[in-house]
């Protein structure tokens, strides 16, 4: 109280008192800050730095300046090429895959059947198991004489040597989609339940029909998450490689052939201008993705929210 | 009473029309949700299927994999000595059951144990200290926001969403530069200070309201003493969300140690599983299953955490 009264004598000098409090309290806030910083100025950012300048280089010893001669050496590397069509055709594939067929879990879920959390639980189990643990089964299952070939054998299809032939790209599709749809579908399951319940009510007494509902009130809601979740499944395509590593090792066939692995010859033989070259390539594409994310989210963030 | 009674019999044909209308629908409805139910358990079937065959086969004797499976694994002619069906017999439940897998796992090769706890003092200690820097970092932007404070939060969400193509390059120059390469380190360090878990934790604390924080500096509260009383006891859950995340997401970790440790004996069990070899089948669904019981265990202890990490998620600057 006392305090209080002293304070309300001399507001100038309250005022002053409670900058510096602020300021200190800035100052602080920055200490808490420190440790994180300067590891990640440390490992990520300023190594980042040198990525660059040796990408401009001709070698570490050298140090001649080369401008964009590396990238365009990695431009045209023929196995680079193949890594970034490969992941781009991966993407194309899986992506909308993804997608879609999370929306589809999430609206079954949505809907009111029985054993839903037993359901999400199932449906989300494949994130939490390593994927070196069902390694073994996917080459069981999609050996040449497995037990996928004896399926589609029994509609009359020929075999397939899945890991060994072009079709590689299938099984690789199945094996992300199995790993990721639950992660999207608890994304689509959140956005879901939060359209008002009083809309849908309204839409129903207004006798609107399930499509109705679904085209012009789910999806609209939906619309910054389906960005969201197209978004982050597309990053998530480019972590694929742990997937094919695991399945096929260091040399897969030629349609399988990812970025990682690209980058992994590369570090075996610490090629270092080949290196930063193609991560700067890369970052580049990342930037303009994720740029597409943050336009995506403040052009709907405003529209839908409002 | 006599009023009543004729009420509810005589209907009038709208009504009635209502009335059948109606079952109609419950009907269909009734159908519907027997559809979609039978729908989803066909889907959790095969989500399931690989997670369940591999504990299943895990129980099978070494001779009975290398008849079913020899074909999937031999690199080589093995000669007339094993059978091996000319098939790919995928069992769901084997002959006989027998522990001899795991009794061999446990007991008589001790070097799957070594690359199991290779995996877990890789990966513990990054879900302990990247939690604590993160706490840490997560309250300092939260509190006190500024423009440069935004900045920086932006280049952290930037590094997060990079995939290892590029975040690898940057830090295998450090290591080499630390001369902590091929050391444990070398995981370690990137890990703890990786942006991912200051990323959810910041966008968690940021929820918390300002007069809460206002309140407890009037009581004379220090900045210590709100973190410490005030925002990490709010923050339980996410921190428990983030735990989680990060322990999933380095379990499974590949990318780094293959380019960070070159040395296989460090690797973890994860990178060792894809390179068990003909020999060893026998024992790998004992193997592989033993990996993913740590996981299993969280996600059965901590689902609803994991799947308030995941919303969290959504949306990235929230």
């Amino acid at each position: 109280m006392l305090h209080r009264q002293k304070a309300e004598k001399k507001p100038k000098k309250k005022h002053n008192k409670l900058t510096q409090r602020a300021k200190r309290g800035t100052l602080i806030s920055w200490g808490y800050l420190s440790p994180s910083l300067i590891g990640v100025l440390l490992f990520f950012v300023l190594p980042f730095f040198v990525v660059i300048y040796y990408s401009m280089v001709d070698n570490p010893i050298n140090h001649e300046f080369v401008f964009l001669d590396n990238f365009v050496k990695v431009a045209t590397n023929k196995a680079f090429q193949q890594a970034a069509a490969n992941t781009m055709k991966f993407s194309l594939v899986a992506v909308p895959l993804a997608v879609i067929l999370s929306l589809l879990l999430a609206m079954m879920l949505d809907f009111k059947i029985p054993f839903r959390s037993q359901f999400r639980t199932f449906f989300l189990s494949p994130m939490m198991v390593p994927v070196a643990s069902v390694i073994l089964i996917w080459q069981v299952l999609f050996h040449y004489n497995g037990i996928v070939n004896d399926f589609i054998g029994l509609f009359g299809a020929d075999k397939i040597d899945w890991l060994k032939s072009s079709h590689a790209q299938v099984v690789i599709v199945i094996l992300f989609l199995w790993k990721n749809l639950g992660y999207n579908m608890i994304l689509f399951m959140a956005a879901l339940s939060s359209i008002p319940r009083d809309i849908l009510e309204v839409a129903i007494l207004e006798s609107a029909t399930q499509r109705q509902i679904f085209w012009y009130i789910k999806i609209r809601y939906l619309s910054s998450t389906i960005l969201f979740v197209t978004i982050m499944s597309l990053i998530n395509s480019f972590k694929v490689f742990r997937e094919i590593y695991l399945l096929t090792g260091n040399y897969p066939y030629d349609t399988i052939y990812m970025m990682q692995h690209f980058m992994n010859n590369a570090f075996s033989q610490l090629d270092y201008q080949k290196l930063s070259a193609a991560a700067i390539l890369m970052a580049l594409v990342m930037v303009v993705i994720i740029g597409a994310l943050f336009l995506t989210e403040n052009y709907f963030g405003k529209d839908v929210e409002g | 009473m006599d009023d009543r009674k004729n009420s509810l019999k005589v209907q009038s044909p709208a009504e009635k029309r209502a009335r059948k209308n109606s079952r109609k629908k419950q009907r269909r409805l009734l159908v519907k949700t027997a559809l979609i139910t039978m729908f989803a358990a066909c889907f959790a079937v095969l989500f399931l299927m690989p997670i369940v065959l591999t504990v299943t086969n895990s129980f099978m004797s070494a001779s009975e994999i290398s008849a079913n499976y020899g074909q999937v694994f031999a690199t080589s002619d093995t000669g007339g000595k094993t059978y091996i069906a000319s098939k790919v017999n995928l069992k769901f439940i084997p002959d006989m059951v027998s522990f001899s897998q795991y009794i061999t796992v446990l007991f008589k090769s001790p070097e799957y144990l070594f690359k199991f706890w290779n995996s877990v003092i890789l990966v513990v200690p990054i879900v302990i200290f990247q939690l604590l820097v993160a706490a840490g970092a997560s309250y300092g932007f939260a509190r006190y926001r500024g423009r440069l404070k935004e900045i920086i939060f932006f280049v952290y969400i930037i590094l997060m969403l990079m995939p290892y193509q590029v975040t690898l390059v940057p830090n295998y120059l450090v290591s080499e530069w630390l001369n902590i390469l091929d050391t444990r380190w070398a995981i370690w360090l990137p890990g703890i200070f990786s942006p991912f878990a200051v990323f959810l934790l910041t966008k968690y604390m940021r929820r918390i309201p300002e007069s809460v924080m206002e309140a407890a500096q009037i009581d004379g509260a220090g900045e210590w003493q709100i973190f410490k009383s005030i925002c990490m006891p709010l923050c339980k859950g996410a921190l428990c969300s983030v735990a989680i995340l990060i322990f999933i997401d380095y379990w499974n970790m590949v990318e780094q140690p293959l380019i960070l440790l070159s040395d296989s004996e460090m690797h973890p069990l994860s990178v060792f599983l894809s390179k068990i070899n003909e020999g060893e089948v026998g024992l790998a669904f004992a193997v592989a299953t033993i990996y993913m019981v740590p996981p299993i265990l969280v996600f059965l202890y901590g689902e609803d955490y994991l799947v308030e990490g995941i919303t969290y998620q959504g949306g990235i600057k929230g």
